[in-house]
């Protein structure tokens, strides 16, 4: 009988709950520390900033500014269940649109109403690179005017070219220069080129020890669970300049390198599915979403969320840091750029099925996702599915609606693995 | 050795009993869908009609949107594979199916001996599924079977949203209120649910024959819309209700051959 026999299910013993990595337990720590360091340094009166989640953060990082970043607090409420009061207050009293991203309506709630004992400490400044997207433009923008604060901007460009022109590569240099003038005059902190360059290095190293760390999981079977990416992502979100974060990533690598030296994994069941995953994670429904993969031995084995914050450029070239910034896998690329790096992905991962979250939060990436399935599809021969659902916003998904879809692509991908073993 | 399928959908829970995989003994059709007495109902009316009784059934699989709810059954099945798998029995020559069923509509690519290929589904949007017809239907006043034969009287479809059901509804009261033809207007409805399947219908490619599966199906003014929205005939069995729950029986049967006991 075939993986969802109900009888087999009902008989499997409850297995222990496995005890959390070394590498997990420091993550945990380095998050509580940037929440506790911020909190007192706003209590000495130094200035604290909210940045976008891919700005470049080796400029305040070399300034020794304290640096939050709301994209992630909001995951992180929205994981915890907690996204519904933020959500009522941005659509109710605060009268913004339903339809706006998830993680602007939990911050600008936050910010304007509900920021009492919350784990982001009240900026004075504001950093926003738009390569995510064009809405977090508008979103702190709105911020830097109810807060009065300022806002220091990297316009980062569309490349409507598979590549980052000359033109946009000088533009975004100057925005970069501009930017490290600005923030020294508003910070009153002295701009040091020697600790700008070793911020650099620091970033160099974790950006290696991510994309290995990622791409240990082409192994088969794969080390990891793939979704704990999604949790191991934050260090490369908040902190992707410290040393703390190589420690991090460093224990990370050789915690995968045991697995794969014993044959072991972190993926608690049978592999017999990979996948690749397209889009941020439904943080409502983490658990679910996983619970439902694991069902069926589905691991996420590839994704091109997580990979956005490996900047890649050589130390001390801001020509190239310019460049990475507008180059890397966020949402300012043109559409052959983005079915390409899925594509060559879904072949690296040896991928059985696509995932694509048709994330309502994220419309710019909706925009483009869907005529992405079909030829993604069309290249790499691989089946998929797309479901609606939410980063942040738990009102925009139906588990029977995921179910169902995530029962169709494993019965597609079950005919499929079947006709080629029977030739 | 006789197979049970139902399909627990949610708005009907329907069952069938075949014998070796091959002949429909017994089916029912019950109008209640998941969470209410609907499959229970439709399960003891199936054995009765076919004069067994539970400890005669070999071997049963569940399928639609209430699927996991099903205690007897040994496992559960998409609604996809089990249309897919019951198409295939009712008409062999179909390669893409259209199934209109309540909360999903979907379009699913069938190989040769009836396994699912590929398939593309409607978003968590209601428009184009069973439910906007049956919106609709209310708002007419027309019973939802009568939907049909209403609309094959148009003269001039009107022409409906078919992005939102919430906005079709309120353009179908706005129709009726400047006293267009209700046979214009259900022709539009029709026509409707026809643009937004068919959408998906290209995505997955209409590969010839198309079939349409479902209770939906026995709407012929739905068959004639989504042949003209496709420009293609679309093959309809009288047994296109019955389809998942075909495709759960058989789906029983085959894992009975597998273990070697049929």
């Amino acid at each position: 009988m075939s993986e969802n026999n109900k009888a087999t299910e009902q008989a499997a013993p409850a297995k222990p709950k496995r005890p959390k990595p070394k590498s997990m337990i420091m993550l945990n720590e380095q998050t509580a520390a940037l929440a506790e360091n911020t909190r007192k340094a706003k209590e000495k009166g130094e200035k604290i900033g909210w940045s976008t989640s891919i700005f470049p953060q080796e400029i305040p990082e070399a300034l020794g500014l304290y640096i939050q970043y709301p994209e992630n607090v909001g995951a992180g409420i929205a994981a915890r269940k907690q996204a519904d009061p933020y959500l009522q207050t941005a659509e109710g009293p605060l009268e913004y649109n339903n339809d706006i991203c998830s993680y602007a309506k939990i911050n600008l709630a936050y910010a304007e109403a509900m920021n009492e004992g919350g784990t982001l400490v009240m900026p004075d400044f504001l950093l926003v690179a738009n390569n995510i997207c064009n809405q977090v433009t508008k979103w702190f923008e709105n911020l830097s005017k109810t807060l009065n604060i300022p806002l220091f901007m990297i316009d980062t460009c569309y490349n409507s070219e598979d590549y980052v022109t000359e033109s946009r590569v000088k533009y975004i240099r100057s925005q970069l220069d501009q930017c490290i003038k600005d923030l020294c005059e508003f910070t009153g902190k002295e701009w040091d080129e020697k600790r700008f360059i070793e911020v650099m290095d620091i970033s160099a190293k974790n950006k290696e020890l991510w994309i290995r760390a990622n791409e240990l999981l082409a192994n088969e079977p794969a080390p990891m669970n793939g979704f704990e990416l999604f949790n191991y992502m934050s260090t490369m979100v908040c902190n992707r300049g410290k040393a703390s974060t190589t420690e991090i990533l460093t224990q990370l690598n050789n915690e995968i390198d045991e697995h794969l030296k014993n044959g072991t994994s972190t993926y608690p069941v049978e592999q017999q599915y990979r996948i690749f995953w397209d889009g941020i994670a439904c943080w409502p429904y983490l658990g679910h979403n996983l619970r439902t993969l694991k069902q069926y031995g589905i691991n996420m084995v590839g994704s091109g969320y997580v990979k956005a914050w490996a900047l890649d450029y050589e130390s001390n070239d801001l020509d190239g840091m310019a460049k990475a910034y507008s180059y890397c896998p966020a949402n300012n690329n043109n559409m052959s750029t983005f079915i390409k790096r899925r594509a060559d992905a879904i072949k690296q991962f040896n991928c059985d099925g696509v995932i694509f979250h048709i994330n309502r939060a994220c419309k710019v990436m909706d925009c483009q996702q869907l005529e992405a399935h079909r030829r993604i599809s069309e290249i790499t021969g691989v089946p998929y599915v797309g479901f609606d659902g939410d980063q942040a916003d738990y009102r925009n998904f139906s588990e029977a609606q995921f179910e169902t879809r995530i029962q169709g692509l494993v019965e597609v991908m079950k005919a499929r693995k079947e006709a080629q073993n029977n030739g | 050795m006789y197979t049970l399928g139902i399909d627990i959908g949610s708005t009907s829970s329907d069952a069938v009993v075949m014998r070796d995989g091959r002949d429909i003994i017994a089916a029912s059709v019950v109008s209640l869908g998941a969470g209410t007495i609907g499959p229970q109902l439709a399960y003891e009316k199936v054995l009765k009609e076919a004069k067994i009784t539970a400890e005669d059934i070999g071997g049963a699989v569940a399928t639609g949107y209430g699927r996991k709810t099903c205690d007897y059954a040994a496992k559960d099945l998409s609604e996809l594979t089990c249309h897919a798998k019951g198409i295939h029995f009712l008409i062999p020559t179909a390669r893409t199916v259209i199934d209109i069923g309540g909360q999903d509509a979907k379009v699913l690519q069938i190989g040769a001996q009836g396994q699912l290929m590929n398939f593309a589904m409607n978003d968590k949007c209601a428009a184009g599924t069973g439910r906007f017809l049956e919106v609709m239907a209310k708002v007419l006043n027309v019973k939802i079977e009568d939907m049909g034969s209403l609309s094959m009287k148009a003269k001039e479809p009107v022409s409906i949203s078919n992005t939102c059901t919430v906005f079709a509804e309120s353009e179908v009261i706005s129709q009726l209120s400047s006293k267009k033809d209700i046979a214009d207007i259900a022709a539009g409805i029709h026509r409707s649910v026809a643009k937004r399947v068919a959408g998906m219908a290209m995505r997955v490619g209409k590969q010839p024959d198309v079939a349409m599966s479902g209770g939906v199906a026995l709407n012929a003014g739905i068959v004639k819309a989504l042949e003209e929205e496709l420009n293609t005939s679309i093959l309809v069995h009288p047994y296109c209700q019955l389809a998942g729950a075909i495709g759960a029986a058989m789906a029983a049967w085959e894992d009975i051959r597998e273990e070697g006991k049929g």
